[in-house]
This record gives C-alpha cells, structure tokens and sequence, in this order.
C-alpha cells in the first residue's frame, strides 16, 4: 500500500514538474477548460440565484378572497368560521376594505391615484395560507369559489409558476450545454494526453523494455488528465467569479432602485469541491480514452 | 535455466527467422551468439524477454514458458533481465543518473536506496563522475558502459546483449566485454550477440553459431 501511493505521489510530483515546464502549453490547456466550463457554469449561477428569489418572493403560497359588495357582517364572520375548517388552509385573514384603502395610500406609486378617488371602490377580502404547497391551493380553488358571498377567487401563485417554468427551461437548457461542454473538454484531454504520448513515445518504448507494467506507464497520463481538468474547473470557477463581481456592481445599483440589496451569490464550499471533482473525473475520462487509444499502438521490437 | 526447443520464428511477411532452434545454457555461462547479419542472434535474443514470441516450440527462461506466459506477467519477466540494445535506447532528455535510475522507477524501492543502487551501478562501469551529463555528450564507449548500468541496477540473473561492441573502437570494445566478463565471474549468466570473430576466437567462450536461422553443428 505504502509503496502504492509512493509511486502515485512520485508520478504526481512529476506531472506537475512536467505541467510547470510547458507554462504557456498548460495556461492554453486550462485556459480553454475553464472557458468550456464557465459558460454553463455561470448560466448555473445564474439560475441559482434567480431561483432564490423565486422561493423568497413567493414565501408561502397565498389565495385572496374577495366578497361581494353586499356582504354583511354577519357574512364575514360566518365565512371566517367556514374558512378556518377547510381542511389544507393554514391561516385566515380578514382585510377589510377600510384597511385595504390605507395600505394602498401608503403605496409609493398609488398614493396619487387614491386620493382621487370619491368612494372607496375595495372589496372585504380574506387572506388564506395554505399548509402545503400551490397545488393544494389549486384544489382548493372550487370549494371557496362556491362559498356564499365570495365574488372572486385570485391564486396568488400563478407568476412563480411561471416563473419556474422559465427556470426549468433554464436549467435544461444549461444542462444540454453542460453536456455539450463536458464533451469538449474531454476531446480536449483525449487531444492533449495522444500528444504527450507521441512525445514520450522513446520512453514508454524502453520502459516497457526494461519491465515497466501497463498500469505504472499509463499512470502519468491518467495524472495529467486528473490535473488538467481540476485546474481548468478551478479557471472555470475563477472565471465566473470575476464575472459575477462585475455584474454584481450593476446588479446592486438596480435593485436599490427597486427598495432591495438583491446581489448575485457565488457557490458554497461543496458546489465548488464538486465542481473540481467533475472536472477532474471527465480530464480523467479523456486521458483514459486516449491511453486506451494510443498506448497499445506502442510495443518495443 | 534457459532453454530452446525445437524453437520456430517466422515474421508476417513469412521470412523465416529461426528454424528448429535447440540449445540450454545453465545458471552463470557466458555465451556468444555468432553469424552474418541476418542470421538471426537479434531474433533469438528478443525471444528470452518475449519482445517477439516464438511461432512454434518453447522458449524456457528460469522455468517459465515466454511462449506462452500472459502479456501482464511480461514485465515482471523483463525485470530479472539485464537488456543492452545494439541502438542502446538512452533517453537523451534525462542525464545519465535518471537513465539508470529508470528501471528502479517501478519497483517499489525507495528513492534513497533506488539513488544507491544507481551511483553503485555506475560507478561498477566507471561513469559516476558524468552522473549529470546528459548520455548525448558522452561517447560511443560511455553510452554503451551507461547500457550496461542500466541493465546491471535491478541486479538480474541473465544479462542480454545485441552487438555490444558493434559501434566501438577495439579499445573501448575490449573494456565493455571486460565488464561482461566481470558480471559473470560473479554468477550472472550472460549471452552476447556478436559478428565479430575475433573477439569471439580471443575469448575462447561457448559459442552458438547461427547461420539462416538454425544452429551450425
């Protein structure tokens, strides 16, 4: 075991004595990694954040309950009875219209507007919270429309499926890239690893020779592979954030104008250790491939 | 310890290389291979190590059928042989000490005691001095003795060597076949291929005469 990883160390010293002799070689080689990876990787990113906002904006899930004009008190509160045992409703709010009038008022860019007006033309409403999700809202949605006294029934969830709808279609689309991306730089070790191996073709000749096994002279190779894809994850990562604190300042700048300090948020711990990993796993493939490919094609005669 | 019999070796294009080969040599012999070019010394020789497999017969090295023996098992083969090669297959982007330090590479030593055998090979062939030169600033003689270390560092029991001398003046040829000699008087079985009758007849050693592939009588 211990001679076993002293020879993984050794091969791994030396790929990366081999990787800093050919600076400009491997900037270029990692360079195009990283780009290939940081495409889809800020559209993640991207996708990420704007799902954040989805759920924080969307918080619970709400239905709003407006009453006809003619509803009396008495309507109201028998209607509050009914609501509180509707089985799946979490809480029940009563706004009335008085209440709904103020709130408006306080609104920056309705308070004009409501001045103006000579009655108040809001109906009573109920706020109701469901204790699952928007689809028990949904189910819901026939029973309070047959209620006495309800006028309207307004789903409040309708624009976050929307909006995630969008969202999936993002991330299928980043997935696709993705997939498309990955393959690249697996074609990108494939080329990198057959070079190396015509290069050091004299010295895998004379090692298999002199009694080198197949694992010990593929070993270099399946290094370089691992090393080359984690460096370019690590570009790709190092590319994204660069990007990410760019756009931030514009970013930051919009939202204020809108009374929030919304900013992109770059990945956690893990998100970046997998990342690294799968960078590396697919350098790894490519250099498999290519050992595979062009390592029996070397036998001493 | 190695033995031929009834060893056939014909190539794609069905040149016939070795016909009916067989011979024995035991533990500690020192033995010429002799003939024109042609004759087929390189073949017999690349059949101890299984560069080439025998197309009939069998080939026994220390026991083991080469013949026969998986292409994983090879490499543990070729390590309890010393191999020198009539192009000697130096690798000239490494100096003379990671030469000889190659063949330790993969097995197993540590580096302290893998740099020990390496300084001892070399210094046993006189190149400790130019353990940093790089093996194309040395000469025809120098190259050869560095084969010869590189062959000698994983201490083998049977040392191979395709024309030796081929390329050497006859003072450095006479060094590099004393060095031979030396590892033999200390029990290392040795065969040499060789076209070169006179250093054959000043040794007066066992010879095994090739010519068109079957051994003369």
């Amino acid at each position: 075991m211990s001679n076993w990883l002293r020879q993984h160390w050794r091969t791994f010293v030396l790929t990366l004595t081999r990787l800093a002799r050919n600076p400009v070689a491997t900037l270029l080689n990692v360079t195009v990694i990283g780009v290939a990876l940081a495409l889809p990787l800020g559209g993640y990113l991207l996708l990420q954040n704007l799902g954040s906002i989805a759920q924080r904006v969307a918080g619970t899930p709400q239905v709003s309950l407006f009453l006809a004009r003619d509803a009396e008190k008495a309507d109201v509160s028998a209607l509050e009875a009914r609501l509180k045992q509707l089985p799946g409703v979490h809480s029940v709010r009563f706004v009335s219209r008085e209440q709904a009038l103020q709130e408006l008022k306080h609104s920056e860019n309705l308070s004009d507007v409501i001045a103006t007006l000579q009655t108040n033309p809001l109906p009573d409403a109920f706020v109701l919270e469901a204790a699952g999700g928007s689809a028990e809202l949904e189910q819901l949605e026939p029973q309070l429309k047959a209620l006495p006294k309800v006028a309207h029934v307004q789903i409040d969830s309708a624009w976050v499926k929307r909006l995630e709808s969008l969202l999936q279609l993002g991330r299928t689309s980043v997935l696709i890239l993705a997939t498309l991306l990955a393959c690249a730089l697996v074609a990108v070790t494939f080329n990198t690893i057959r070079l190396q191996i015509l290069t050091q073709k004299d010295e895998i000749e004379v090692g298999k020779l002199i009694g080198a096994t197949d694992a010990f002279i593929r070993r270099p190779f399946f290094h370089l592979g691992l090393l080359q894809g984690a460096l370019g994850g690590l570009a790709a990562l190092g590319i994204v954030y660069l990007c990410m604190h760019i756009l931030n300042r514009g970013i930051l700048e919009l939202s204020r104008l809108y009374g929030s300090d919304f900013s992109l948020s770059f990945f956690g711990l893990y998100d970046c250790l997998a990342l690294l990993a799968f960078a590396a796993t697919l350098g790894w493939l490519g250099a498999y491939m290519s050992v595979s490919r062009h390592l029996s094609g070397i036998e001493p005669r | 310890m190695i033995s031929f019999s009834q060893v056939r070796k014909s190539y794609r294009s069905g040149e016939e290389a070795l016909t009916e080969l067989s011979f024995g040599i035991d533990d500690g012999e020192l033995v010429f291979i002799t003939g024109r070019s042609g004759a087929g010394k390189s073949t017999l020789l690349k059949l101890i190590p299984a560069i080439e497999r025998p197309t009939s017969g069998t080939v026994l090295v220390n026991g083991q059928n080469v013949g026969s023996m998986r292409r994983a098992a090879i490499p543990y083969l070729r390590r309890n042989l010393g191999l020198i090669f009539q192009d000697q297959k130096l690798l000239y982007d490494r100096n003379v000490f990671d030469n000889v330090m190659l063949p330790l590479a993969f097995t197993g030593h540590a580096y302290k005691d893998a740099s020990r055998r390496a300084r001892a090979a070399l210094d046993k062939v006189g190149l400790l001095a130019r353990e940093k030169a790089n093996p194309i600033a040395l000469s025809g003689g120098e190259q050869q003795r560095l084969c010869i270390a590189r062959a000698v560092v994983n201490r083998p029991s049977i040392l191979l060597a395709d024309e030796p001398t081929a390329s050497l003046d006859s003072t450095s040829a006479a060094e590099v076949v004393e060095m031979f000699r030396d590892f033999n008087r200390v029990g290392v079985t040795v065969l040499i291929a060789t076209h070169d009758e006179a250093l054959v007849q000043r040794l007066n050693p066992r010879v095994l005469a090739l010519r068109q592939g079957r051994l003369e009588q």
